[in-house]
């Protein structure tokens, strides 16, 4: 049951992409770097090139994390949509099917600076 | 003159009866279901409203003493402590970051709760239900009411208390409570029984009101300890009246034991989402600790949970659907929310800090198996920048979990060092959640909170379009006065300063 009502009823996604002004969501998530408390909400225009949302927005936050400076797009393992996915950072996010509030998540074995107590 | 014949008084016993059970009668110029349209739709089953029994058999005359004597009392020590300056007996100025949080996040859903109460006190078929929850309705909205004067003398000297209403709209992680207490207004009025008296009132308010009122007195905090005594027989009265619904719900037809099962995985599962934030109250925000969140929940959650269900197994209820996995993430809720408190501390109405060497030594005795292994290394390093001048803040805003609304901040339950994200698509829309239990929900119930207003893409939304300081206005922040780090506030230096002018000659 898609919801218990009194008479058939279909809510109102709030978070359509036609809300976003010509923007959409991408989610990212740096895995295992959990100085940042949670995956981040990133909105951009879908031409952005991949590169451009990596290197410019994405980057930026990261850099209290002790190990960013040694970051690199190309290594490490992708997840979208929790599917393996290998990213082409010279596309456009929509070239790369990158679609609105899509999960990407980044897994950097060996940059564990912060799990040295582990 | 007449002579004024004195009548024979009624019994309580009497009194109760012909307020509640002969109130109610047949209507005959409209058919019932028309009367009540409300009870059917969720699918549980009452036969016989009569076995509905009120223990406490409470009629309005008695309540109104009760109330106004103790309305009395909390009124008197409320104007003593602010004639004496006992804001100033309180033990740092830090732990009004507690008693902000309480403010903005609990007294509005006290209201919520009166407002869902007297509604249901309406929708009910039974007249004794439907006193019980008029009371329980008038009982919520004095709370919110003494509460807010209780904590109001500290506005007049602090920053962050003043537009706590706006707040509980509008503020990131007040909207965790709000969607709490919304989720349950627009449910049936079954479903926000077992949710609000049953697994909220009865199953975890000691986990929320105890914390809440010892720490205050452990931090010298007069006027909202009275409150919590004036509170505490209310409480008590609402966790019987919790207790009696579930029985009475159970014992009516046995088709309704699956539906309140369902209510009280998907309660539960919200209610610890929500009483994270009471987690790190008690391990984060309090000068002088009570107990920690883990001794907390030994006693009131896995003792007094275990018997409770222990009880409730002769009708076929077991404990909540996600109980294991909460049970794994005890030792590191608390952890996990003031990190996120502290890194988004720019933009929350309290203040925030690092743990002082003594506190970190406080958490490393009392979680001995986390703390220092995960989560003394980040606060070290979150240290080291503060020292090297370039304090953090996450200026990465969170993704927002669809249900419960928090940041997807917790882990995985079997592994600490990732954080659990889970997603689902419906009608091609992608949703996102911080646990199985609050996708669950989602899942139950998907044309309900596709519609929720979270409010991170909100901020992307018309009118703001991710504007910052237009969004501080509109939920009341004053940047730098009720933001950030507590060390070097301007609440920190009022409070020392006018604690010296109080106890020196200088």
């Amino acid at each position: 049951m898609p919801v218990t009502s009194t008479k058939p009823y279909v809510g109102i996604p709030r978070d359509h992409v036609t809300n976003f002004c010509g923007k959409q969501i991408v989610f990212v998530c740096w895995d295992q770097h959990l100085l940042f408390a949670a995956p981040m909400m990133l909105v951009v225009e879908p031409t952005m090139l991949l590169k451009e949302l990596f290197d410019q927005v994405w980057k930026p936050l990261l850099q209290a994390d002790p190990d960013s400076a040694a970051l690199k797009w190309d290594q490490g393992q992708w997840l979208k949509s929790n599917q393996p996915w290998t990213p082409n950072l010279e596309a456009s996010i929509a070239a790369n099917g990158i679609g609105h509030k899509e999960q990407l998540r980044l897994k950097t074995p060996g940059l564990d600076t912060l799990w040295a107590a582990v | 003159m007449d002579v004024k014949v004195t009548k024979k008084k009624l019994s309580l016993k009497d009194r109760y009866k012909l307020l509640t059970r002969d109130l109610g009668w047949q209507t005959t110029y409209q058919p019932m279901d028309k009367v009540y349209p409300y009870v059917t739709f969720e699918g549980i089953k009452i036969h016989d409203w009569e076995k509905w029994e009120d223990p406490f058999r409470l009629t309005v005359d008695a309540y109104w003493k009760y109330q106004a004597e103790k309305e009395r009392k909390l009124y008197a020590i409320i104007d003593a402590h602010a004639q004496n300056n006992g804001h100033l007996n309180i033990t740092d100025a830090s732990y009004l970051t507690a008693l902000k949080l309480f403010l903005q996040a609990i007294s509005p859903g006290e209201y919520a709760a009166s407002k869902g109460f007297a509604r249901a006190g309406r929708e009910f078929g039974g007249i004794g239900t439907q006193v019980a929850c008029q009371m329980q309705a008038l009982d919520e909205i004095r709370h919110a009411q003494t509460q807010i004067h209780a904590i109001s003398n500290y506005n007049k000297f602090y920053n962050g208390f003043h537009a706590f209403a706006d707040q509980r709209d509008r503020i990131w992680y007040n909207t965790v409570p709000r969607s709490f207490f919304d989720d349950a207004m627009s449910a049936g009025p079954f479903e926000f029984l077992i949710a609000i008296s049953f697994s909220f009132e009865y199953v975890l308010t000691n986990l929320l009101f105890v914390p809440f009122m010892s720490g205050a007195a452990y931090n010298g905090d007069m006027s909202t300890v009275t409150f919590g005594f004036s509170a505490q027989s209310d409480e008590a009265r609402h966790m019987t009246l919790g207790l009696e619904s579930i029985k009475f719900i159970l014992e009516q037809d046995p088709a309704n034991v699956p539906i309140v099962q369902k209510w009280i995985d998907k309660w539960f599962a919200r209610g610890m989402r929500l009483l994270s934030l009471v987690a790190t109250m008690m391990d984060y925000m309090l000068p002088k600790r009570v107990m920690s969140w883990r001794e907390a929940w030994n006693i009131y959650g896995v003792e007094n949970g275990s018997a409770l269900f222990t009880d409730l197994a002769r009708y076929g209820i077991g404990l909540p659907k996600h109980w294991d996995d909460v049970e794994k993430s005890i030792d590191h809720i608390s952890h996990q929310v003031q990190m996120a408190l502290y890194q988004w501390s720019f933009g929350t109405s309290f203040h925030s800090w690092i743990p002082s060497d003594e506190d970190m030594a406080w958490l490393s005795a009392k979680y001995p198996e986390t703390f220092d292994k995960y989560y003394r290394p980040r606060w070290e390093n979150i240290k080291k920048l503060k020292a090297a001048g370039t304090p953090y803040a996450n200026f990465g805003l969170p993704k927002l979990c669809q249900v419960c609304q928090l940041p997807c901040l917790f882990t995985e339950p079997d592994d600490p060092t990732s954080h659990c994200q889970r997603e689902t698509e419906y009608k091609g829309e992608k949703y996102h959640f911080c646990s199985d239990g609050c996708q669950h929900v989602f899942e139950n119930e998907p044309e309900k909170y596709v519609q929720a207003w979270l409010p991170m893409p909100g901020l992307f939304q018309e009118p703001l379009k991710g504007d910052i300081g237009a969004w501080m206005q509109w939920v009341g922040l004053n940047p730098g006065k009720d933001t950030g780090d507590y060390d070097g506030s301007e609440d920190q230096l009022n409070f020392a300063a006018w604690r010296t002018q109080a106890t020196r000659n200088e």
